[in-house]
């Protein structure tokens, strides 16, 4: 079986998304690292249900899916919506909910 | 409410008073009581600004007074036919004869009441309680605060607040009548503090200056402190009794149901509400304070009525006090060494007072302190013989001032008097006597009274003795000197006053006829009031004469009384007692009618005092020029010591010692105060609240630090948190 | 007549305000006038309602035991019930809130404390009314409790919205103090719930927050519990008193909240703490209670001291009147620490004269201050001559709350006084005349700072800032009618104290557990455990 290759693969995915949700400055970017974040995720449920031979992984990641397109939705919305506001989606300027 | 009880104590072989007026005496002070609420509602627009309806209320307070002291009279001698026998039987056989029951025939006191409160399912009343005592004191609260009223229309006339003046004065009455009135402590403290409240009010009549409220405070205050000793009293005596009522009070501590300790500690208690209330030293100081009031107040409040309402209060817990100082017997008690220090301190300090008001408050002091002590050695009846006659002639003084000072507007004898005499024949001639009373020359009224304090002291030894009920002859010394040197400050009162030639400003006139009659009355009072009680075995009057206040008053033969002894009237010490006060009056008279008026009609003291004469060598020419110094004696040595250093020092210890704790203990509880306040309250405990607010607030503060606003690091919190959870999971794992 | 009474006459007076609140919301905000008639007519209807009450009370001629009883479910989950019922002890104080919220009204009628808006003071006045006559009509913990914070939220903002310069750090002050101390009440209310036996409820057994059944019901909980659980509701009742030391709140919040804010306050709210300890700390928890009464009785004359010693140290009057409250209610306390009839009954007499005295004295400082614009005694002086009439009620006042005999004042505190003299036979003699020594010392002081504050504002003559002031006048009409249903009571309750002493005293001695007599022979357990 392929699992280590497979948990090693979502483990890159995992920190190259974290590295990209820290480390970027562009919203959109940021958006796109959390997909990573997520992908890699799917990618250990999948592989372990295969492991377990059971469906529950492949039904969770659907899940994971579909609340990610969900969140994509709304993120991008917020980008738009800071850009319009801002002529910007540089996350350093945001902070208006600095305590 | 309604439900009256008539409770009649058929105690022993007494009988219980009844009567119309007895039964509704209440009715006394209801009068000057509605009187108060009228004139405050309509006085202002009566043409005499309310005080007619004051005169009116206390004018028929007086007449049922009356009515109600001739039906107690007429009670009392048609119940002892010969009651006099079976009382002098109990004067000579003492308890035996009271505890068989002998000495039946006496009258117990009317007591009605209506529930006032109840507790624990346990009705207390309040009510009246009506015998001789109570009739007494209801004459001369009523007779006093009538003339008082009368006189004061003319002497407060025009003053911004007449109609307050005269409400004050109702209230006034009606408070003191509630007291003597009262039957259970608890009333009496009520009643009690109600005459301080209106003390208060009329000392502080003219409050716009401070001196005047300043007065009435320390009034009020120093006789707040005497009441913390009557509202513990009362509640230990509530405790050890079971009961408020006089009555039953009295009876527990004769009969032995309340311990003696209980009986000592409520005496002591109540001992030193006595103190405040009457003038005691040491908490007389109020009182010469007191004088800051308008005069007729001094006369009615500060002489005649309130400040005997400590001597009352003994008097009718007298059971409590002779029992708890176990006066029987002895030679010295706290009540009798109070009264006998008060009556000397307040004679040798009346010696330096240029206010006459002052002179006089101080001899009020001194003859309180007289009563006290009688009351102290068991002279029971002489006491309030004493009260009786003090009332009016003391009343009398203080009007006369008044009268006095209303023509030449001030009350300093040396600066502002001197020779009116001629210009107030009414005033001086009323004064005189009241005077002459004060001094006890016979055969004024202030003579008997004294006479039988004196005796009653039971120290005489001479010529068979008095016997009475212990050897108090440290007592009966006491009272001889104040004799003697009341004679003597009373006479420079009068020379300063009405002798030598004038020195003030105006010509002053005598005072109207609603000044000069009230004056003549309590004049003609002061001399006769002494008849009513004259001793017993005085051979000069028919027998059915004598003792008649005695007879009155004092319960005889009741379970809630005492059995004393009586003291047996001696001439040798009546006439001793007479030429002691002739002394006082006679070295004074020397040092001012004679000496002093003869440097100048003006003068008010010789310009050379003792410092004069210190060499020795020229002495023995001096003995023979001044007549073996008797006349220096008299009028240098002992009315210049006691009127100069003596007088003075205990007038500097009063001033500056007592009077400072006093007004130390004032200062010292504000600062108190200012202490608790601002470093315990608000630094301590407030500041313990208020850190607890701080500290959260400050760790909020430092928090609030990591809240950036910036979504990435809060990321990045997030997974270095989440990154050290999972090492800790792993590890634990 | 009677069985509407016995059914409605006491949950018509303690919701009606509440619906007066409700209707004035549905009203623009400017139409004052109809706002302040709408409030006066609620109140005063409620104040009818108390007549009727109290008639019918008299009628009853039961003072002893509950009357008006009302049980219905409520929250069945939790057992609690819908209880009311009125007694002897309740009455006066439930008489007190009617008559004072009218008065409040009245007062305020022509002069409402900045920001204005009549339509919001006024509700939450009303609001307060519900929770007050809630608080004392309720006989069930939970609904008590909710009564007891029913009160807190419309105090708060009437500090908080209505009061002088530093209201908001004074509301919130009062706020987290009185929350704190009830979340400790509900704690030990639970505690209750939990440890007492259950009771028989309508043929079953279950468990029970029901105030009359509680006292039989908990005394079986072991001692040490029983003190803990009293702990809980001694702070709760405490800090509401004030007892010293958690009396901080009060003088920031008197000085700071508006006239009627503080009336209401010194009138009835300080009362729901002593009230609570009579109608639900001592009754249902006696042993605990005797072992806390020294305890209680120590705090209690140390503040009598202390309140006393505060108001010497003060400048300003309405502080001044706050501290003597702190010293007043020590001898509410102290009656009640005393753990006897005579100490209950003169600490409800106590709440109810300090109501009544400590209200008016509050009323007479909200006067001043809007003519003078200043409390500051060091500047006042002269009310006498010009303001004759204030100055003689004010002098009246002070004589009152002195404790002048003849006026209600004396009642609450010569028996308290009286009493701890004589304490309950579980209590330490010597303790407790100790107590007695002191707390009439007290007594002096309190004639010290009284006649102090008098001098200082009535006597005298007017400083020259005010002596030609043309707008100082003397008292206003909405004034007289708003203070003289006090004065007479003051005068009244004290002349003939029995009208107040033949209600509570029934009561009190129904409530006195019997079990209290018999703690100290350890019998109380015996048959506790016997059953």
């Amino acid at each position: 079986m392929l699992l280590n290759e497979m948990l090693l693969l979502g483990a890159v995915l995992f920190c190259i998304g974290v590295y990209g949700v820290l480390a970027r400055r562009n919203g959109v970017l940021v958006l796109m690292s959390i997909e990573l974040i997520l992908n890699a995720v799917n990618i250990n449920l999948i592989a372990f249900g295969a492991f377990h031979h059971t469906v529950i992984g492949q039904i969770f990641a659907l899940f994971v899916i579909t609340v990610a397109a969900a969140e994509v939705g709304i993120g991008l919305a917020i980008v738009l919506l800071l850009y319009r506001n801002r002529r910007s989606i540089d996350l350093e300027q945001v902070d208006l909910m600095k305590g | 409410m309604l439900n009256a009880i008539i409770a009649a104590e058929a105690a022993g072989g007494a009988v219980a008073a009844s009567g119309w007026f007895l039964e509704n005496a209440w009715l006394v002070w209801l009068f000057p009581a509605v009187s108060f609420l009228a004139i405050l509602l309509f006085g202002k627009r009566l043409p005499r600004g309310g005080s007619e309806i004051g005169i009116a209320a206390v004018g028929a307070s007086l007449v049922f007074g009356l009515l109600t002291a001739i039906q107690w009279i007429s009670e009392v001698e048609g119940a002892g036919g010969d009651s006099a026998e079976g009382e002098y039987a109990l004067g000579k056989g003492a308890l035996a004869a009271a505890a068989d029951g002998e000495a039946s025939g006496g009258v117990s006191a009317l007591t009605r009441s209506i529930t006032w409160l109840t507790n624990g399912a346990e009705a207390i009343g309040a009510g009246i309680m009506i015998d001789g005592l109570a009739v007494m004191m209801i004459f001369v609260v009523t007779l006093v605060s009538l003339l008082v009223h009368v006189y004061s229309t003319d002497y407060v006339a025009g003053d911004r607040r007449y109609t307050h003046f005269f409400a004050f004065l109702s209230l006034f009455t009606a408070s003191m009548l509630f007291f003597v009135t009262a039957s259970t402590t608890l009333q009496m403290l009520v009643g009690w503090e109600l005459v301080g409240v209106c003390s208060f009010a009329l000392i502080g009549h003219w409050w716009e200056e401070k001196p005047n409220s300043d007065a009435a405070l320390k009034a009020f205050l120093t006789n707040r402190v005497g009441d913390m000793g009557l509202i513990i009293g009362v509640s230990i005596l509530f405790f050890g009794a079971g009961t408020f009522d006089v009555i039953g009070v009295n009876e527990a501590a004769l009969n032995g149901s309340m311990s003696h300790t209980v009986t000592l500690a409520g005496a002591l208690c109540l001992t030193a509400a006595v103190i405040s209330k009457s003038g005691q030293f040491f908490l007389h100081t109020w009182l010469p304070d007191a004088m800051a009031g308008p005069t007729p107040v001094s006369a009615l409040i500060h002489a005649a009525t309130m400040v005997v309402a400590g001597v009352f209060m003994v008097a009718r817990l007298y059971g409590v006090f002779f029992e708890g100082y176990t006066i029987g017997g002895a030679s010295i008690n706290l009540l009798a060494l109070i009264g006998g220090i008060t009556t000397l301190v307040g004679a040798t300090l009346a010696f330096v007072q240029n206010d006459i008001k002052r002179v006089l408050a101080y001899s009020t002091v001194s003859q309180l302190g007289y009563m006290v002590l009688a009351l102290g050695v068991g002279a029971w009846t002489a006491a309030l013989f004493h009260l009786f006659t003090h009332a009016f002639f003391k009343a009398c003084l203080f009007l006369g001032s008044g009268s006095v000072s209303h023509a030449v507007h001030s009350f300093d004898m040396k600066k502002d008097m001197g020779g009116l005499r001629q210009a107030m024949p009414h005033t001086y001639r009323t004064f005189m006597i009241a005077a002459v009373a004060l001094a006890g020359l016979p055969i004024l009224s202030g003579f008997w009274s004294k006479d039988e304090i004196l005796a009653g002291t039971g120290g005489w030894g001479l010529f068979g003795g008095t016997d009475a009920n212990g050897a108090y002859t440290a007592m009966l010394a006491m009272g001889m000197i104040t004799a003697a040197l009341t004679g003597a400050y009373m006479t420079r009162v009068v020379y300063l006053t009405f002798f030598g030639e004038y020195r003030g400003h105006g010509t002053p006139h005598e005072s109207g006829p609603r000044i000069t009659v009230p004056l003549w009355i309590l004049a003609g009072l002061a001399t006769v009031a002494g008849f009513i009680n004259f001793p017993a075995g005085f051979q000069l009057v028919p027998k059915s004469w004598e003792e008649k206040f005695f007879h009155w008053v004092e319960p005889i033969g009741v379970s809630y009384f005492p059995a004393i002894k009586h003291a047996t009237p001696s001439w040798s010490l009546a006439i001793v007692s007479v030429v002691v006060a002739l002394a006082g009056i006679g070295a004074a008279y020397r040092y001012y009618f004679v000496r002093v008026k003869a440097v100048s009609p003006t003068a008010t003291e010789l310009p050379d005092g003792l410092t004069a004469r210190s060499s020795l060598a020229r002495l023995g020419h001096r003995i023979l020029v001044n007549k073996y110094y008797l006349d220096w004696l008299y009028t240098t040595v002992i009315v210049g010591f006691v009127k100069g250093p003596l007088a003075r020092a205990a007038y500097w210890t009063n001033q500056h010692v007592i009077d400072r704790v006093v007004n130390e203990a004032g200062t010292r509880s504000v600062q108190a105060g200012n202490i608790v306040y601002h470093k315990v309250d608000q630094l301590v405990v407030d500041g313990i609240v208020n850190s607890t607010g701080k500290i959260s607030d400050s760790s909020g503060e430092e928090l609030r630090r990591m809240q950036t606003g910036k979504v990435q690091q809060y990321a990045a919190i997030m997974f270095i948190a989440a990154t050290i959870l999972a090492g800790i999971f792993i590890i634990v794992i | 007549m009677g069985d509407f009474l016995n059914d409605w006459g006491l949950s018509i007076p303690t919701f009606l305000p509440i619906i007066g609140a409700a209707v004035m919301l549905l009203i623009p905000k400017d139409r004052e006038q109809l706002h302040k008639l709408i409030a006066l007519a609620t109140t005063v209807a409620v104040a009818v309602f108390g007549v009727l009450l109290l008639i019918q009370f008299i009628d009853n001629d039961d003072y002893g035991s509950l009357n008006f009883v009302v049980d219905k479910g409520w929250i069945d989950v939790i057992d609690s019930r819908y209880i009311m019922g009125v007694d002897g002890i309740s009455l006066p104080l439930i008489l007190l809130t009617m008559l004072i919220v009218p008065l409040c009204v009245i007062y305020s009628w022509n002069h409402f404390p900045e920001p204005r808006n009549p339509k919001a003071f006024l509700m939450l006045l009303l609001i307060l009314e519900t929770g007050m006559i809630g608080t004392f009509a309720a006989q069930d913990l939970i609904l008590f409790f909710v009564f007891f914070e029913v009160v807190l939220l419309p105090m708060y903002f009437m500090i908080g919205v209505w009061g002088g310069e530093n209201r908001r750090y004074a509301a919130i002050k009062f706020f987290l103090f009185t929350l704190f101390g009830s979340a400790l009440m509900l704690v030990s209310f639970l505690a209750l719930y939990f440890l007492a036996d259950p009771v028989m409820v309508g043929g079953e057994l279950a468990r029970t927050f029901d105030m009359r059944l509680l006292p039989e019901a908990a005394a079986g909980i072991a001692k040490s519990s029983q003190v803990w659980v009293f702990g809980g509701m001694f702070l709760g009742f405490g800090i509401k008193v004030p007892m010293f030391p958690f009396h901080t709140w009060l003088p920031d919040a008197h000085t700071e909240a508006p006239t009627v804010g503080s009336v209401i306050l010194a009138a009835v709210l300080l009362k729901l703490g002593t009230y609570g300890f009579v109608r639900i700390a001592i009754p249902i928890l006696p042993e605990a209670a005797a072992e806390w009464a020294p305890f209680i009785g120590l705090l209690a004359v140390i503040g009598i001291i202390y309140g006393a010693l505060g108001c010497l140290a003060q400048r300003d009057l309405k502080r001044l009147v706050a501290f003597s409250s702190v010293a007043h209610m020590g001898f509410v306390m102290l009656g009640i620490a005393t753990l006897t009839d005579f100490g209950i009954n003169a600490a409800v007499f106590g709440m109810v004269a300090h109501g009544l005295i400590t209200g008016m004295l509050f009323f007479l400082a909200g006067s001043v201050k809007e003519r003078y614009h200043t409390l500051d005694m060091s500047r006042l002086g002269g009310l006498l001559v010009q303001a004759p009439r204030m100055g003689w009620i004010l002098g009246f006042c002070a004589m009152a709350s002195l404790g002048l005999p003849g006026l209600a004042g004396f009642w609450g505190e010569f028996p308290a006084i009286l009493a701890s003299y004589n304490p309950a036979e579980v209590l330490a003699e010597e303790t407790f005349r100790s107590y007695m020594v002191v707390a009439a010392l007290g007594t002096v002081l309190a004639a010290g700072y009284l006649l102090w504050m008098l001098q200082k504002t009535a006597f005298g003559t007017p400083r020259e800032e005010f002596a030609n002031d043309a707008s100082i006048r003397d008292a206003t009409a909405s004034e007289y009618l708003a203070w003289a249903p006090l004065l007479i009571l003051i005068l009244a309750l004290g002349v003939y104290p029995q009208l107040l002493f033949g209600a509570t005293d029934p009561a009190v001695v129904n409530s006195l557990n019997d079990c209290l007599d018999s703690v100290a022979s350890g019998a109380c357990f015996d048959a506790a455990a016997g059953r």
